[in-house]
């Protein structure tokens, strides 16, 4: 392997299963069942996917649900919102945990 | 300064030259135009040929169950595509329509030829498409005549030719007799729509949506049915209509108070325009993929191949408006089969033709005129 990513794994994600049948039957059902049609749209649910993807930093998932929220009918605008909801999220992670140093500050300080 | 005349001369005074931005958007030129070798449609078959060397439709289709290839089930739509002239000039068309596609127009004979047709044909619905069907003009003659025979006529219409001033009294026209109107929009917002289609087309598809609806479109009556399709704007497959409708009406109304019936979604053929769009864009190889993994045996079953017969301008019958546009006209003995030669028994017994195109018809949920087959 001279690089940890490569497209052509994606296609392959089902060969997971070589090593647990089961634990990957298990896996792949649930997976289709989470993202059929319910409370949420197929739309919402991709969108969120996309957001997710993101925030985890997967080039797997992001090859896949740019291409997945195309098909479920969402455009551009709505994607790069999508991708904001989840950067905006990581950096008010990072931010609010600036009030566990304030308090630090606080006790430490004169 | 001359092909404007030559467009009134065929076609009469509509008020706003054909050729110009205001007429109707023109993102691109067609192939035939600008002289590429791709306007060909042995170039076409040779370029998804090296893309896709392995892809073999019959074998797909064999494979599923139809082992005698693909053959009719009935005729329920008599499709007439009026010519490939046209008032816009979409990146993704299979008909590489524009203003300059002059000749490309069915005569007063061919017309009357494909109404003795009609007859004959048992058929339940006429749909007309072209180029913009509404600019040959013969165009109201024939919708008439349909409706005369008590035929369900579709308009298959690109929504900015409604517009053009001479043409501005059709909403009211169509509404007058039933006529349904299928109506091109990419998408319920404007980019993947102007990307498509050229910019300003989604203002325009709105105004002329809103024409629609105060004719009476859009609200529900089965005798003024308001249908909107949608084609995606790249390499992508079409998503679910289902899925995708409820959210359409949600945001066309909140967003511009506009209202329809029905959404289909299709795929786009690797032809023509769209397939010059792939091949520039570095995107065919890849979207045939798609289309081939995309592969759906049960989507068979429902393809317009089935249940319509086409006809070109010039009276030449096809499977499909694609097989059309690709020259796969249907032959016998004798040559290529025309209209006015049409009969019943021989267009049942055919064997439909195919190619590696076929394969956008069969991906996913199924593609068609009808919008998804499965």
């Amino acid at each position: 392997m001279d690089t940890y990513y490569k497209p052509e794994h994606l296609p392959k994600f089902g060969s997971i299963s070589e090593g647990a049948p089961d634990l990957a039957k298990k896996f792949f059902e649930w997976y289709g069942a989470v993202f059929q049609e319910g409370a949420l749209s197929v739309r919402e649910k991709s969108l969120i996917a996309l957001a997710v993807a993101h925030a985890v930093q997967c080039p797997y998932c992001i090859d896949a649900y740019a291409k997945d929220a195309l098909e479920k009918g969402a455009d551009l605008e709505q994607m790069t919102e999508a991708v904001h909801v989840a950067s905006a999220i990581r950096g008010g992670a990072s931010l609010v945990h600036g009030v566990q140093m304030l308090e630090h500050v606080h006790k430490l300080g004169m | 300064m001359s092909q404007l005349i030559t467009i009134r001369d065929r076609i009469g005074d509509l008020g706003v030259d054909l050729a110009s931005g205001e007429a109707g958007p023109k993102p691109t030129k067609s192939l035939l135009s600008r002289r590429v070798p791709l306007a060909v449609p042995a170039a076409q078959f040779e370029a998804l040929q090296t893309a896709a060397p392995a892809a073999d439709f019959d074998a797909a289709v064999a494979e599923a169950g139809y082992t005698d290839g693909l053959r009719a089930a009935q005729l329920d739509i008599f499709q007439i595509n009026l010519g490939k002239l046209c008032n816009m000039t979409c990146r993704h068309c299979h008909v590489d329509s524009g203003p300059d596609r002059v000749d490309e127009n069915m005569d007063r004979e061919t017309v009357h030829a494909c109404i003795a047709a009609i007859e004959r044909s048992g058929a339940h619905t006429v749909d007309l498409t072209g180029g913009a069907p509404e600019l040959n003009p013969h165009f109201r003659y024939l919708v008439d005549a349909c409706v005369d025979m008590g035929k369900h006529v579709i308009d298959r219409c690109n929504l900015t030719i409604l517009l053009v001033p001479k043409l501005r009294d059709l909403p009211e026209w169509f509404a007058e007799r039933g006529v349904e109107v299928v109506c091109s929009l990419p998408h319920y917002r404007a980019r993947n729509t102007d990307r498509q289609r050229g910019d300003g087309t989604y203002e325009k598809s709105i105004r002329a949506l809103r024409r629609l609806n105060e004719a009476g479109y859009g609200q529900g009556d089965p005798k003024r049915l308001l249908t909107l399709m949608s084609n995606p704007a790249g390499a992508f497959l079409a998503g679910d209509q289902s899925a995708m409708t409820a959210e359409w009406k949600a945001n066309l109304q909140r967003n511009h108070q506009v209202s329809f019936d029905r959404l289909f979604c299709l795929n786009n053929m690797p032809m023509s325009r769209f397939l010059e769009w792939l091949l520039d864009s570095g995107n065919l190889e890849g979207y045939m993929q798609r289309l081939l993994g995309a592969f759906n045996p049960a989507a068979i079953g429902g393809l317009m191949c089935r249940n319509t017969l086409s006809v070109g301008w010039d009276g030449k019958l096809y499977d499909c408006d694609f097989n059309q546009q690709l020259d796969m006209a249907l032959t016998d003995d004798g040559g290529p089969l025309h209209v006015r030669d049409f009969d019943l028994d021989v267009w049942m017994k055919r064997r439909i033709l195919t190619d590696r195109h076929c394969f956008g018809c069969t991906a996913g949920a199924g593609s068609s005129c009808g919008g998804a087959t499965s």
